[in-house]
């Protein structure tokens, strides 16, 4: 097996008291997107910080291409970072921007604004070449930020929540164009956010982060379709949830008991296992149609969003389960309707935690 | 009733702008004077003393002096001042409250003080009064006002600019000198040019730690001595004209920095 090109060994960190990340371990393969998912305080920041030289962790190693970057400076280490304001040499010309760490690598002038003006034509930004920062907008600014960071062509490009600080039209552009520029030049990106629809779309390798750990990785197909963990059936996308306990447990199917009745749910947990089912809310139906039934609910809230209609209903036999449907823009049920709720037992994802 | 507030307004602000400005128009009308004594009537407009004060060579060579003092106790200043205050800005260090309060203390200080303090430890040391002297009395009272300058406008949003600069491969030297210097350039220039202004009509330290060759105030200083003439007048208003430009120059540059 090859050596992946970035290796995270054991790393932990903490700032003062707080330990902020927790044994953590990561391997990055050449040319992948990953993304590292996690609300803020998930330690996600810090990790690429650490990736970016700006950190020294409290313990553990970071391998770049086989060597032992731990301690060595942002200037050393074959990585650059795209900040989340951008921080653009304001003084500066976006050519001389994008020219600056081909300056500092004693590039000569020629050279330097014919790579600049190349790498700026990549991210769509040709025109722009002798133009301030301050001329250009938020989007703009991006692409001159992304463009000064790759026209050294770094090992890895580490991005801090680049979309953060654009409108939401803006962002699904320009994380297309991420994507496409990515597949372009090749590089192994490592991109920290905190928008899960934006880790879906642009993730090879997605990474999901809570409280300094990491929860779950993998393609993101795999993390949405089978979470590890209860956070991670949260945080990417949404989920209901049914706390219960193996109560039989017969070849590959488990009998669970939950607030809603009990479940059949494929596990080949032990009986006395506590569980946690997750239903992802286009799995679950407001009608007796799927094989495990969930008992009945009182509508509560329709939330009508284009293409389909996003249901909070709760449960009549436990009033603290809620159950999070997605049904179609068709769909006529109204807030205090009771509806019947059921699913198939392939689509329940069992957790152990 | 109305018109009375007004007209009782324009009055006090007539009187207090009067009150600050007279003074110096009287200073300046008097150095147009034709006749030898700087009291009305007045007989100019003539610039024979504005002539005797540049055919003055110890008037002349004191200007030189004073600018030569005050470009580079300036310069000094600044520089010495944009350091620490980067220092500060960016690196945790071990009583940072108590050291930036003692830094910029001297501001709080008598200059007799702090040219009376100078004048002992110059004697204790060795160094003759001199220009020199003058000049790093100058830099004691310069860099506390240009390090607080530049210390205010240096925000954390340019933290990161520097480490772009360092993640991008510039070495420490390189991301002060091609990126944090540039990006201060304002708060750099305004803090030079107050030091100008007053390194330019300083007079108690130079005063005291200069003997021949010596600054344009203590040469007018010694020319009143003699008596009140109107080149004491036209000295005058040439100093104060330079303190104008100077001023001028610190004001348009905070401007721009404002604008930007």
């Amino acid at each position: 097996m090859t050596a992946p090109l970035v290796d995270i060994r054991a790393v932990s960190h903490r700032f003062g008291q707080l330990a902020v990340l927790k044994n953590v371990s990561l391997r990055i393969e050449p040319g992948s997107y990953t993304i590292l998912l996690g609300p803020s305080g998930s330690g996600k920041t810090t990790l690429l910080s650490i990736l970016g030289g700006f950190v020294t962790p409290s313990e553990g190693k970071v391998f770049i291409r086989g060597e032992d970057c731990t301690a060595v400076q942002p200037a050393k280490r074959p990585t650059t970072t795209v900040f989340q304001d951008y921080a653009l040499f304001p003084h500066m010309s976006v050519g001389g921007n994008v020219g600056f760490g081909l300056r500092m690598q004693g590039v000569d002038g020629a050279t330097r604004a014919a790579k600049a003006r190349e790498t700026l034509a990549l991210v769509g930004l040709a025109a722009a070449f002798d133009k301030k920062p301050h001329q250009l907008s938020g989007g703009q600014r991006q692409r001159v930020a992304l463009a000064r960071a790759l026209v050294i062509e770094p090992a890895v490009l580490l991005l801090d929540e680049p979309l953060g600080a654009l409108d939401l039209k803006l962002r699904r552009q320009m994380q297309d164009e991420l994507k496409a520029i990515q597949k372009r030049v090749g590089t192994a990106f490592i991109h920290v956010t905190h928008d899960q629809e934006e880790a879906m779309a642009l993730a090879d390798h997605c990474v999901v982060m809570n409280d300094g750990r990491i929860e779950d990785e993998g393609p993101p197909e795999r993390v949405y379709a089978r979470p590890a963990t209860r956070f991670s059936a949260t945080f990417m996308g949404e989920s209901t949830i049914l706390a219960g306990k193996v109560t039989q447990a017969r070849d590959r199917t488990s009998t669970v008991e939950t607030p809603a009745g009990a479940v059949f749910a494929p596990s080949t947990l032990p009986v006395g296992s506590a569980v946690a089912l997750a239903i992802r809310p286009e799995h679950l139906a407001f009608n007796a149609a799927g094989a495990v039934k969930l008992g009945t609910a009182q509508v509560r809230d329709v939330v009508f969003q284009g293409s389909f209609k996003r249901v909070l209903a709760v449960s009549a036999e436990d009033p603290s389960l809620q159950f999070i449907a997605k049904l179609p823009a068709s769909a006529t049920v109204q807030p205090g309707d009771t509806v019947a709720v059921s699913c198939d037992t392939d689509q329940i994802i069992v957790l152990t935690d | 009733m109305r018109w009375f507030v007004r007209i009782a307004s324009w009055a006090y602000a007539l009187a207090v702008y009067g009150f600050i400005f007279l003074p110096v128009v009287v200073l300046v009308l008097f150095s147009l004077q034709a006749t030898s004594f700087p009291i009305p009537p007045f007989t100019g407009p003539s610039l024979r003393w504005y002539d005797a004060v540049l055919s003055d060579t110890r008037l002349t060579s004191a200007l030189v002096n004073s600018l030569l003092v005050a470009s580079i106790s300036s310069a000094t200043a600044v520089t010495l001042g944009f350091l620490s205050a980067w220092g500060f800005a960016r690196f945790v260090l071990p009583g940072s409250g108590l050291l930036r309060g003692l830094i910029t203390l001297p501001l709080t200080v008598s200059y007799l003080i702090i040219g009376m303090g100078l004048l002992v430890l110059f004697n204790w040391a060795g160094v003759p009064k001199s220009l020199l002297a003058a000049g790093i009395g100058h830099v004691v009272i310069n860099l506390p006002l240009c390090f607080a300058i530049i210390y205010s406008q240096m925000g954390d949003h340019q933290i990161n600019i520097e480490r772009a600069a360092r993640d991008l491969g510039a070495p420490e030297w390189k991301v002060l000198l091609l990126i944090t210097v540039p990006v201060m350039a304002p708060a750099i220039f305004a803090g030079f040019f107050l030091s100008m202004t007053f390194s330019w009509d300083e007079f108690v330290i130079s005063f005291l730690l200069t003997r021949f060759e010596t600054t344009l105030p203590v040469e007018i200083w010694n020319l009143l001595r003699s008596g009140l003439n109107p080149k004491t007048n036209a000295v005058g208003s040439l100093v104060f004209a330079v303190s104008i430009v100077l001023v001028v120059l610190f004001e348009l540059t905070l401007l721009r920095r404002r604008k930007a």
